[in-house]
């Protein structure tokens, strides 16, 4: 008997270390072969007039990413600006002020937000914020501008990130102990007071990750970006310039002009560039709150 | 407010003293008439009527979910945090009702300093800990407070452990410290009230002692009310005692006249420890 139990116990250990194993290299074999498929674009040019380069002319062979890195990075940032503090109030408002009543109603909501599929947000992008922003608000600040735009594009993807983040935070908040905060408001300290000394710093590195885990995802969303960011290949020097984040690049290109000589093998070298990106940022932050665990772990 | 009589009540070490009897009619810091909670359709506190004398430790005992601990929480109306909780009856707090409108729950709060079940230091430094309750009340000035801060490290004994590193993470510390930490940042509010929730219960037998010490020191100066299951406790630090059973006030009374002629049957039960 003892031995069949030593035997099963030993097995299914095996076995989930392997399943472990298999899902940690899904990353390595995802990251190769996008590398493989992008290494002969990278052979016939220099990497770093790739990377730097902001000419886009497939035609006659000039692949210059810049225009999309820079895209991605802007879209997301103004994703990121928009979203986070907007969640943070929210959740604070949920998880410290709300009547129960409210937070049965707000919670199944802002699950439910997550659940809407991007391309409606995509269309409901085009159909609102796009026209908000070409006659409302970028004639207070630039000449013209389509509408179609790095605003645009920030905005939907702040709305789509939100509810990830508020239901995120809700659970960072909630893991505080309850002590905790009993302690503060027993010393007299309003809820506010509360909030802002103990909660939000108590959970400081949780709003860290929470955002490390939407911004990666704003990184990588495709549709409803590509509905209302311009996809034109130029640097946006305003937020109400058109844009070409990486995704929509590969969205709307891979299956196509694909005789072209080294086009697929560009657009591998975007996802490829896209996947780093997403690596990079998340391995930067895990270092960044590991720091801050260690300085400033209360 | 104070008669005399606090003054010449005797020291810790004789509480088999006559003169505790007659603290119980000294006068009352906080009076409680006809209170009832109900949470839902529970009633955890029935008709309760009682007075608390000042400058005294009163120990409330009573079976697990006797509402003991419901009890101290009106005391500094932490139950408005739980909406669900109904209150009703009068709290009298100095002679005024804390439940009357207009009454500032922080004003009643800061008059009460809490020390709960379980140690619980704030996000923060050892000295941001002490100095949360004066900086939240704009109590000291920037220079005071430091001075505040060690004052009261020193009150509760932990300057001398903690004098090099009050500027790290007060979780870094032992249980006891915390506990000893958070009576000091409970003290700094400037209370008149101390409430004790099974304040030692998670200590050692000596962090136990050291905060049964201070509380015998504090009842020179402060009004405690504490929250205990050990009914040695009770007996060794108290003034008086307060017994509860099913939410309820079975009997209160002068500790030594409590443990030594019960009145009620289900008191004597109780202490020869028929049910606990």
């Amino acid at each position: 008997m003892q031995k069949i139990r030593n035997f099963k116990d030993k097995t299914a250990r095996q076995v989930m270390l392997g399943i472990a194993i298999f899902s940690l290299l899904l990353l390595v074999i995802i990251g190769t072969s996008l590398f493989l498929k992008a290494l002969p674009i990278m052979k016939e040019k220099n990497l770093w007039v790739l990377l730097t380069s902001s000419n886009w002319k497939p035609f006659k062979g000039d692949f210059g990413f810049y225009p999309f890195i820079i895209s991605t990075l802007y879209v997301s940032l103004i994703a990121i600006i928009i979203a986070l503090p907007l969640s943070i109030l929210t959740s604070i408002y949920l998880y410290a002020y709300s009547s129960d009543s409210v937070k049965k109603v707000f919670e199944p909501v802002i699950d439910l937000l997550s659940g809407i599929p991007p391309v409606i947000y995509g269309v409901w992008g085009t159909l609102t914020i796009v026209p908000l922003i070409a006659d409302k608000i970028a004639p207070h600040f630039v000449e013209f501008s389509s509408g179609y735009s790095v605003l645009a594009g920030g905005l939907v993807l702040a709305i789509m990130i939100l509810p990830l983040l508020i239901s995120i935070l809700l659970e960072v908040f909630r893991s505080i102990p309850a002590e905790m905060t009993d302690a503060s408001l027993s010393l007299g300290a309003t809820k506010w007071q509360t909030v802002k000394k103990v909660v939000l710093r108590k959970s400081f590195t949780g709003i860290i990750a929470a955002t490390v885990l939407s911004v990666s995802r704003a990184f990588g969303e495709t549709i409803a970006i590509l509905m209302v960011c311009g996809n034109i290949a130029v640097i946006p020097h305003s937020i109400f310039d058109a844009c070409y984040p990486l995704p929509a690049l590969i969205a709307n290109n891979y299956g196509e002009m694909m005789s072209m000589p080294g086009y697929e093998s560009a657009l591998m070298l975007g996802a490829f560039l896209l996947f780093i990106i997403i690596v990079i940022f998340n391995g930067l932050s895990r270092v960044a709150l590991n720091q801050i665990e260690k300085r400033y772990s209360f | 407010m104070n008669n005399g009589l606090a003054k010449e009540t005797p020291i810790f070490q004789e509480p088999f003293n006559q003169t505790i009897l007659r603290k119980v009619t000294a006068t009352p810091a906080i009076t409680i008439k006809n209170l009832n909670v109900r949470i839902g359709d529970n009633h955890i506190l029935n008709d309760v009527n009682l007075t608390i004398p000042e400058k005294s430790i009163t120990c409330i005992i009573g079976p697990s979910g006797c509402g003991k601990s419901t009890l101290l929480k009106t005391l500094n109306r932490m139950h408005d945090e739980t909406p669900e909780v109904k209150i009703s009856g009068e709290v009298l707090v100095d002679g005024s009702n804390i439940y009357n409108a207009g009454v500032e729950v922080i004003d009643v709060r800061k008059k009460m300093g809490l020390l709960a079940q379980r140690p619980c230091p704030l996000p923060m430094s050892i000295f941001d800990n002490v100095a949360y309750g004066p900086r939240i009340h704009k109590l000291k000035r920037r220079k005071a407070l430091n001075q505040t801060v060690i004052q009261y490290l020193q009150y509760v004994g932990l300057w001398d452990e903690v004098r090099g590193r009050v500027r790290t993470s007060a979780s870094r510390l032992s249980i006891g410290q915390q506990q000893r930490l958070c009576l000091a940042r409970g003290l700094a509010i400037e209370p008149e009230y101390i409430l004790g929730d099974e304040a030692t219960s998670a200590l050692d037998p000596i962090s136990t002692r050291k905060i049964e010490e201070l509380f015998v020191r504090l009842k020179e100066k402060y009004t405690i009310i504490l929250v205990t299951h050990t009914l040695r406790q009770a007996r060794r630090i108290s003034d008086n005692v307060i017994f509860m059973y099913m939410g309820k006030i079975v009997e209160s009374g002068a500790t030594e006249e409590f443990f030594n002629n019960p009145k009620e049957q289900l008191t004597k039960d109780y202490l020869s420890g028929s049910f606990s």
